[in-house]
């Protein structure tokens, strides 16, 4: 297994906007990958945005910026 | 084979479009049931596919798109997701019986029902629309273009009419999606219901259904969705609130391949190469002794009319005329009934239906002067 590290976890309500924000991060190269939602969470649709916590900006203002909607987001140690 | 039923099912696909589908049988997993590439990889392209279909109806949100099995599907989710008993309905008689038998089934439910009436060439007129308005009318539905005579609605008038009174606007655009423009932003459409088999050049089983943004529609199935999946209830969200069950992940790969063809030939392209045949149709079958065509053919409705021509020869059946076209020569085309009874009433053809001839859809603009049909 891989060793768990702190992570940024954003989930979504749809799998819609979970891809949507996939593709705009790749569009835009914000680091992170699509993974399952952790158990911790216990909500929205099953893919979360992983992203490391040590990213340059503030994610939530980014996203609400581009009209990308979420569910939850918080870190988690994943 | 010289194929001219397109109207039911266009059947001459792009390559690409069976290539994407046999891609994607070799490659998709279930989209949205899991976070691995291969699920991964068919939500990515339904989703590419949302935004697509988004951009062609001017329908905002790729999220307000849901996929369906076909206009069927899509007209029955929207007919009896957004009616109740007591609700007054509009709509015409120019409607397929995908619109009609679900606004039936409502009526027996306990809701009213409007049917406007058509003239001798199947034309309704949109005033009819507001002089039928009543305090319970909770919304038009109707179809773009008639797969019958092929005469079009002005959606543009009947949406400026549904927001004087405060309406839904609901349209069947089976007929017409992916040869004519449709703006939902433009004419205030509220649901507008698509098959992805017939002008979008898609597999059958594929279509769907554009929801504006403040529109709810109650899905009449439920069941797995991979979102919420610990919740008794359907998600609310769109779309997947109104696409319980695995999608046609398949079938949608290759309406994505289909729209991406549409894009880069141009639905415009695509509209005048059809109108053309049509009308070289229409001119060279209308002065022939004994045939009699349906519809409006005036000299502005040929400019911009769905391109079908629906006819028929002397007493013939229009079953025996197809079948002869079909036996003797390799012509296919569609006879009878076309689940459009109301119209064919009226035109004074309930025995037998007429013979319906809907032109090609598939060029390529290096074979503009060479149809890929005919």
């Amino acid at each position: 297994m891989r060793k768990k590290e702190q992570k940024i976890v954003i989930t979504f309500r749809t799998t819609a906007e979970a891809i949507a924000m996939e593709t705009q991060c790749q569009k835009e190269g914000i680091p992170g990958r699509l993974i399952p939602v952790p158990r911790q969470i216990s909500s929205g649709c099953g893919l979360s945005w992983a992203m490391p916590t040590d990213w340059d900006g503030n994610i939530g203002q980014w996203m609400e910026a581009r009209g990308l909607h979420w569910d939850k987001f918080g870190e988690y140690l994943i | 084979m010289i194929y001219l039923d397109n109207a039911a099912t266009s059947c001459r696909k792009p390559e690409e479009v069976i290539q994407a589908v046999t891609d994607a049988m070799r490659s998709f997993g279930n989209s949205g049931r899991g976070a691995h590439g291969a699920s991964l990889d068919a939500s990515r392209l339904i989703f590419d596919t949302r935004r697509l279909i988004a951009e062609l109806f001017h329908a905002g949100d790729p999220s307000r798109v849901a996929f369906t099995a076909n206009s069927t599907a899509s007209l029955n989710m929207a007919i009896q997701g957004l009616f109740k008993p007591g609700d007054h309905v509009i709509t015409t008689m120019m409607e397929h019986n995908s619109v009609l038998r679900p606004l039936y089934r409502m009526e027996e439910q306990g809701a009213e029902l409007t049917i406007l009436p058509a003239d001798l060439k199947g034309r309704i007129r949109c005033e009819d629309i507001e002089k039928s308005v009543k305090q319970n009318t909770k919304a038009v539905v109707c179809t773009h273009a008639s797969n019958l005579t092929g005469n079009i609605n002005d959606l543009e008038l009947i949406g400026n009419i549904c927001k004087r009174n405060g309406l839904l606007l609901v349209v069947d655009a089976s007929q017409t999606a992916g040869v004519f423009d449709i703006d939902m932003e433009k004419t205030g459409i509220h649901v507008l219901c698509f098959t992805g088999h017939k002008g979008l050049l898609g597999p059958q089983g594929t279509g769907g259904i554009c929801v504006r943004e403040g529109v709810s529609i109650r899905p009449y199935m439920v069941g797995g969705s991979g979102v919420k999946s610990y919740l008794k209830t359907q998600p609310e969200e769109m779309p997947e609130v109104l696409e319980a069950g695995t999608l046609n992940g398949h079938g949608i790969a290759g309406l994505h391949a289909a729209l991406l063809y549409l894009k880069e030939t141009g639905i415009e392209t695509i509209r005048e190469r059809e109108l053309l045949l049509m009308r070289r149709f229409y001119e060279g079958v209308t002065d022939i002794p004994g045939v009699k065509v349906y519809g409006d053919f005036s000299e502005k409705a040929l400019l911009f009319r769905a391109p079908v021509v629906a006819l028929n020869i002397g007493d013939y059946d229009s079953g025996e005329v197809a079948d002869e076209l079909a036996c003797s020569y390799g012509i296919y085309t569609r006879a009878g009934a076309t689940v459009l009874l109301l119209c064919i009433r009226l035109l004074g053809q309930w025995s037998r239906g007429p013979c319906v001839f809907p032109c090609p859809i598939i060029i390529r603009k290096k074979r503009l002067t060479k149809p890929f049909v005919l």
